[in-house]
This record gives structure tokens, C-alpha cells and sequence, in this order.
């Protein structure tokens, strides 16, 4: 199998964000950045699924030259080879998809994957349009049934399961009220809920070796995609503050509170 | 006339999703400031009994697109059927809650009528072609006002940020409409519904949930929600190890609620937690902990174990009543 995977740029998920006084962007300094979550675990199931029916993964990220780190760490995780496509300057969700299929039709994988938002954004739009503008099945949110502590996941099995005569996948879909499961003519497009799998950490050994692994360079205008952005940001505003709350001795007094103060119970 | 075309959903036992109630609202507030007309569009194997619910909340009319095909939602019937809909009516905005269906579906769709589109929105503001959408970035820590410039605009709603249409306001035209159905590389296989006698999450007015604290043991957190009739929730940790099912977790990337009281039992309150309950009206935490990030937005907060908590918790509501 040929799998094509995700790794966007975003900021650490744990890092504070602050938006700028003038709300023109978010304050950069002291941020660190990452892989998007939702992409790491898009790698790992591309390299679960090819650890078990063979072939490679082919890791795509777009933006400028700093986002050769998320594909050298996904390298490091055991991706085969690396496409960048840079691009620098503002982007939306309908140019991101663009690309993708752009590099898509170029690379002929049997699946992408991708996460199912990333945490910057949040939009959770990319995956859908991909498969779209390819014409192609999608299932998104692809979750598995057993827990991630369980002898599966230990296991690495991967949690999309390719069916016997290999022309399809079958994808559990986290959805409202329980699981969804679908099954996806290839080439597909998947994107990954949180609780796919555990993603590996990059071995040291993986570390050395993604040094020598080959990143091919891609351009919009190469690719001939316009990517003027539709979704225009006028502003970014902080939410507005909570009133500080209280810490209450007991719960007899937390019972009051909610009676007489709150009025909720 | 501009057109604002929302999208009612079925659920798979066949009733209507609560949360498009509340999108309708959305399109209402968004066909005011735009000079529009609320248009309502169902799709489904027979979905003439959510059609009857529809027709009441103040849209001018609801097309009722039947077709076999449509008996399991799948996006790549779905956004054809209403590609073609909204072709045909010239809709200038199509949106729908943003639910797990409208999350798959509304992109894919968008694609389609070559539109941009805003998820989870939160507001409206602009007016006439200029309308601007409200919604959260960065898990809720930064929200954005948004412009889309396409001709067709595609979005998805908060349902927790707008409240839910009620019927009686007059009786819009129940028009039929043959969807244009396409064939699917995608089949549904199965449905295994988390079956719950309590409250749905998302509509619950008192939400308990429970974290790392509960060690997994969720009896006390079960028995203060069916006394108090309210729902169960989960911090991501719980339904990572398997102690409940998926469809509890609320965060950034689970389900965002915000009842009148939320309680937060043996739940830290990671960034990602806070993103899926912090516009709850109160807030109470139960944490051993005194430096948990959760005690930053709570209204009321006890230093103290859940499991001497919760069962005092209860013996004093029952007091009460």
C-alpha cells in the first residue's frame, strides 16, 4: 500500500495562546511547535497499516522552510519520504485541499490520511474537500472499538482494517450517540480521531536515519494552484473573562451556593 | 431575495436532531442582518414525520428530499442531493449544526458549490452581502470574525451558542423535492448506538463528569446524575483508557456543552477540557488538588476527594427536596 499522511505545523497544544493587542494574529514569542496531534496520529496508522501489508508513506507539509521539522519527525517515526510544499503567507482550508490534491494525483496513493482538524484552526474541513475535489470515499473521525490500553493497540495493530480482497478499507467512525462503520472503496481518504491509536515516539536510531531521508520540494505555482485565500480573518479577540470563582469548606456550603447564589439546583 | 438554506437532520431512530433547532435559530439571526429568506431542507428514506416538526419554527418553506438511498447518512449521497437543492433555490448560505454529521457532511458539500465555509460558529455580525461569522480558534482560547468571499457561504453552528428554534410560528410550505442521487464508493456497514436512559449530553441542563480522579470508577458520578437527572460526561484520560465510552468526552475534540451547572469531578482542566465546557453558566470543581487549572474557572470549588464529596453532595440535595 502506498499512504500518503498529513504533518501541519501548529503550536504546541499545551502553549498559552495570546492574541495580539490589536488582534491582527496570536502573540509567536516563546511559542513552541509541533506536529498537529490529530497528523501524528495519521503517521502512525499509515505506518501500522504498511508495517502489515507492506509499501510506504509518504509524509506532506505545507508552509515555509521551518515546517521541514514536522516532516523530519515524522520521518524520524518511520516515513519513508517527505513532500514540502512551500509556501509562505496567509492559506485557508480550500487552498490547503487544493494542494493536497494536487500532490494526491501526483503520488497515486491508495489512502490519505489526515487529521480530522488541526488544533490552530480547528476548522475540520480539509479531509472533506480532499476527497471531494478527488472524487474519492471518504470516513472521517476513524476511531477503534478497544481502548488504548489494550493488547491491540499494544500490539500496533493497525485500527483500519483493509478487507480481504484488498480493494477496500472498513473504518469505526466516532459519531454522535456511537460508532459508525463504513466501508471505503481505495483509493480513500481517512481522517483520524483522537482515539485511533497511541502514537510511537521517534526512536533515536529513527532520529539518525530521517537526517538522510529525501524531501522533495514543491511550489503552488509548480502545482498550479491558486491559493488566494476565501476565508479572510478580520480579527482575533480573546473570550471573554470568567468572574474569578470561590473555594467553599464543605459541602454544606457548596449546597447553599448552588440554591441561593447560583439558583441552579 | 438572498436564500439561507439550513439543514435539518434525522437521527438514525428516526427522529429529529435537537441540534438543528438551534441551527435554525442561527439562520434566522444570519437571513436578518443578510435581507434573507430561512429555507429548511431534510433528507432521509422518509423523513415526513421530522418534516411536520420542521414546519412550524419560522421558515418560509421545508424541502423534503425522500429517496431510499438516503436511509443511512452517508456524505457522498448527501452532498450531491443538496448541492443540486441549494443549486436550484440559489442559496447564498447553506449551514447545519455542527454535529458529527454536519462536520462530515457540510465540508464535502461545500466542496461541491466550490464555497468557503466557517465551522462551529458562534455569532453573526455584518449585514446585507457582508456578513461576518463568529467562531472559536485554538481550542476556544482566541475567536476570530470571519468573512468568506465565495459566492455560496458554507458554516456549521454551535448549537450551545444559539438557543432552540420553537414551533408555532406559523406553517412554512412543506415542498417535496426528487434528490439527485449518486452512486457511493462508500457503504455503511453498521450503527452501534451507546444506548443511555439519561439526558443527551449536549441538551442537559446539569452535566457531571469525571476524570483521572475517578480511577475509572464512575458509580458515585452515575448516582449523583440520575438523582439530579442530569447527563455524564468525561475528561479525554477517561475514554482513553476504555473506563467509558467515546461519546462522553467533552473538549476541544469531543462534544462542547454548556448546561446551567456543570460539575467537574476529579478533572485537572487541560486546555482541551476547558474548551468544551467553559461557557457552562456555573461552574463547580471537585479536585484533590489545590493547584488544578480547573479551580481557574470554577464558581464554586472544594479541595477534596470526589468519592467523601459526591455522596455527601447527594445526601444534602436529597435534604432538599
Amino acid at each position: 500500500m502506498k499512504i500518503l499522511v498529513t504533518a501541519k505545523r501548529v503550536e504546541d497544544p499545551e502553549s498559552k495562546i495570546k492574541v495580539k493587542p490589536d488582534g491582527s494574529g496570536i502573540v509567536q514569542e516563546g511559542l513552541k511547535y509541533k506536529i498537529n496531534p490529530f497528523d501524528e496520529i495519521g503517521v502512525e496508522e499509515g505506518l501500522r497499516l504498511v508495517a502489515k501489508h507492506q509499501g510506504e508513506v509518504v509524509v506532506v507539509s505545507i508552509g515555509g522552510k521551518e515546517v521541514q521539522e514536522q516532516l523530519r519527525h515524522a520521518l524520524a517515526m518511520g516515513a519513508h519520504r517527505a513532500v514540502w510544499v512551500n509556501h509562505t503567507g496567509p492559506l485557508d482550508q480550500l487552498g490547503i485541499a487544493g494542494l493536497l490534491q494536487k500532490v494526491t494525483e501526483k503520488e497515486k496513493p491508495d489512502l490519505v490520511i489526515l487529521g480530522k482538524q488541526s488544533i490552530d484552526d480547528d476548522q475540520n474541513q480539509v479531509g472533506q474537500y480532499l476527497a471531494e475535489f478527488l472524487g474519492w470515499g471518504q470516513a472521517t473521525f476513524a476511531s477503534k472499538v478497544e481502548s488504548l490500553e489494550s493488547a491491540e493497540e499494544k500490539n500496533k495493530e493497525p485500527a483500519v482494517k483493509l478487507t480481504a480482497d484488498k480493494k477496500a478499507v472498513q473504518v469505526v467512525r466516532e459519531v454522535d450517540n456511537g460508532l459508525a462503520t463504513l466501508e471505503c472503496q481505495l483509493p480513500a481518504v481517512v481522517t483520524t480521531d483522537l482515539r485511533l491509536n497511541q502514537p510511537r515516539y521517534a526512536s533515536l536510531p529513527g532520529i539518525m536515519k530521517a537526517k538522510s531521508k529525501p524531501i522533495e520540494e514543491l511550489t503552488p505555482a509548480g502545482l498550479g494552484v491558486d491559493v488566494a485565500p476565501k476565508i479572510q480573518v478580520l480579527k482575533l479577540a480573546s473570550p471573554p473573562a470568567r468572574k474569578a470563582g470561590i473555594k467553599v469548606p464543605d459541602v454544606a456550603t457548596l449546597v447553599d451556593k448552588l440554591r441561593n447564589e447560583a439558583k441552579v439546583v | 431575495m438572498p436564500i439561507v438554506l439550513i439543514v435539518a437532520e434525522q437521527q438514525p431512530d428516526g427522529n429529529l436532531r435537537k441540534a438543528s433547532l438551534n441551527a435554525i435559530t442561527a439562520g434566522k439571526q444570519l437571513a436578518d442582518k443578510a435581507g434573507a429568506e430561512l429555507h429548511i431542507a431534510i433528507l432521509g428514506k422518509d423523513p415526513a414525520k421530522v418534516a411536520e416538526e420542521l414546519k412550524g419554527t419560522g421558515a418560509k418553506a421545508v424541502h423534503v428530499g425522500a429517496a431510499a438511498e438516503l436511509e443511512h447518512y452517508l456524505a457522498e449521497t448527501y452532498a450531491p442531493a443538496l448541492a443540486a437543492l441549494a443549486t436550484e433555490l440559489k442559496a447564498d448560505f447553506v449551514g447545519m449544526a455542527s454535529t458529527a454529521q454536519g462536520k462530515d457532511l457540510m465540508p464535502r458539500l461545500a466542496a461541491r458549490l466550490k464555497a468557503a465555509m466557517a465551522t462551529d460558529i458562534t455569532g453573526l455580525g455584518g449585514s446585507g452581502a457582508d456578513i461576518i461569522f463568529n467562531r472559536p480558534m485554538w481550542a476556544g482560547n482566541v475567536f476570530a470574525e470571519v468573512k468568506l468571499t465565495t459566492p455560496v457561504k458554507v458554516f456549521t453552528v454551535r448549537a450551545t451558542e444559539f438557543t432552540a428554534a420553537a414551533g408555532g410560528q406559523g406553517a412554512a410550505e412543506v415542498k417535496t423535492f426528487a434528490p439527485k442521487i449518486e452512486a457511493s464508493k462508500t457503504k455503511f456497514v453498521e450503527f452501534k448506538e451507546v444506548k443511555s436512559a439519561r439526558p443527551e449530553l449536549t441538551e442537559a441542563r446539569v452535566v457531571i463528569s469525571g476524570g483521572r480522579g475517578t480511577k475509572g470508577d464512575f458509580k458515585e458520578i452515575e448516582a449523583l446524575a440520575d438523582d439530579l437527572g442530569a447527563a455524564v460526561g468525561a475528561s479525554r484520560a477517561v475514554c482513553d483508557a476504555g473506563w467509558v465510552p467515546n461519546d462522553l468526552q467533552v473538549g476541544q475534540t469531543g462534544k462542547v456543552v454548556a448546561p446551567a451547572l456543570y460539575i467537574a469531578a476529579g478533572i485537572s482542566g487541560a486546555i482541551q477540557h476547558l474548551a468544551g465546557m467553559k461557557s457552562s453558566k456555573t461552574i463547580v470543581a471537585i479536585n484533590k488538588d489545590a493547584e488544578a487549572p480547573i479551580f481557574q474557572v470554577a464558581d464554586y470549588g472544594i479541595v477534596a476527594d470526589l468519592f467523601k464529596v459526591l455522596p455527601e453532595l447527594r445526601s444534602e440535595l436529597q435534604k432538599l427536596k
